[in-house]
């Protein structure tokens, strides 16, 4: 596994350590549906700090990862992603949209302690 | 075109070589940080576009000037099935793979030059650009 993924209390932490093939990508989305069940997570962090590209693939698979923990019952933060990051995404139309983000991890957590169920409004519209 | 760097695209593996050698090149030249990361998704998507569609081929990275100004260049070259309708492949959200459809026009968008040429049978290449302000 290229992304390790710690269990915290209720929650799973996977911290994105380097630049991701597209395979490496889909083995994390895989891994975080199955764990979310096993652990009986509630919430799953997914700490992309270390992204320096995030494609519109990366971008779709992220969201995929939110949407299937969603359906799974547990709720995704997306933190870490940088301001170059962000400029480019925005470039390209990638708005995570339907998808919670956060600065950094201890956002991400007290995003997670809150129990908010950000209901995306805007599921699968885009990004 | 003064320096060439040449990237076999044949696996996912290969997406991640040529960005990162495009984002070393654009770095020597002294792009700033947001346009590192500009020239390296550009990169990743026509990397991803030639898997995609044409199964492999080849991203050719070089150094260009213009009067004085430099910049980086990204040529895309594939032999595979070629787009039979270019302006199509050009909208946002339109898509033959099943994907978000963004490619091609975010990568227009991401660089300063961006030409596409493409034969059916023969294959495509896409010319893009970036200039340092």
């Amino acid at each position: 596994m290229a992304v390790p993924i710690l269990k915290q209390g209720p929650y799973l932490i996977a911290s994105v350590q380097s630049a991701l093939t597209d395979a490496e990508l889909l083995e994390l989305r895989n891994a975080l549906v199955l764990m979310v069940g096993k652990y009986r997570s509630r919430g799953v962090i997914v700490d992309v700090t270390a992204m320096d590209v995030m494609d519109s693939f990366a971008s779709r698979t992220l969201r995929d990862i939110a949407h299937m923990i969603r359906l799974r019952g547990a709720e995704t933060v997306i933190v870490g992603i940088q301001p170059e990051v962000a400029f480019t995404m925005v470039q390209l139309g990638l708005t995570l949209e339907g998808v919670a983000t956060a600065l950094d991890l201890e956002e991400g957590l007290t995003f997670l302690d809150r129990g908010v169920k950000k209901l995306g409004g805007h599921v699968g519209a885009s990004g | 075109m003064k320096e060439e760097t040449r990237v076999s695209i044949q696996s996912d593996h290969d997406i991640v070589t040529a960005r990162q050698r495009g984002r070393t090149l654009a770095q020597q030249l002294g792009f700033s940080n947001s346009n590192l990361t500009v020239i390296a998704t550009a990169i990743s998507e026509l990397a991803r576009n030639i898997l995609l569609y044409a199964k492999k081929g080849e991203l050719t990275l070089g150094i260009i000037e213009n009067n004085g100004r430099q910049g980086l260049s990204v040529v895309a070259r594939d032999q595979g099935p070629g787009i039979p309708d270019i302006n199509r492949a050009m909208d946002v959200g339109y898509s033959t793979s099943g994907s978000l459809g963004l490619g091609l026009p975010g990568v227009r968008r991401l660089m300063d030059e961006f030409e596409i040429v493409s034969r059916v049978g023969k294959g495509t290449t896409v010319t893009t650009a970036k200039w340092k302000p």
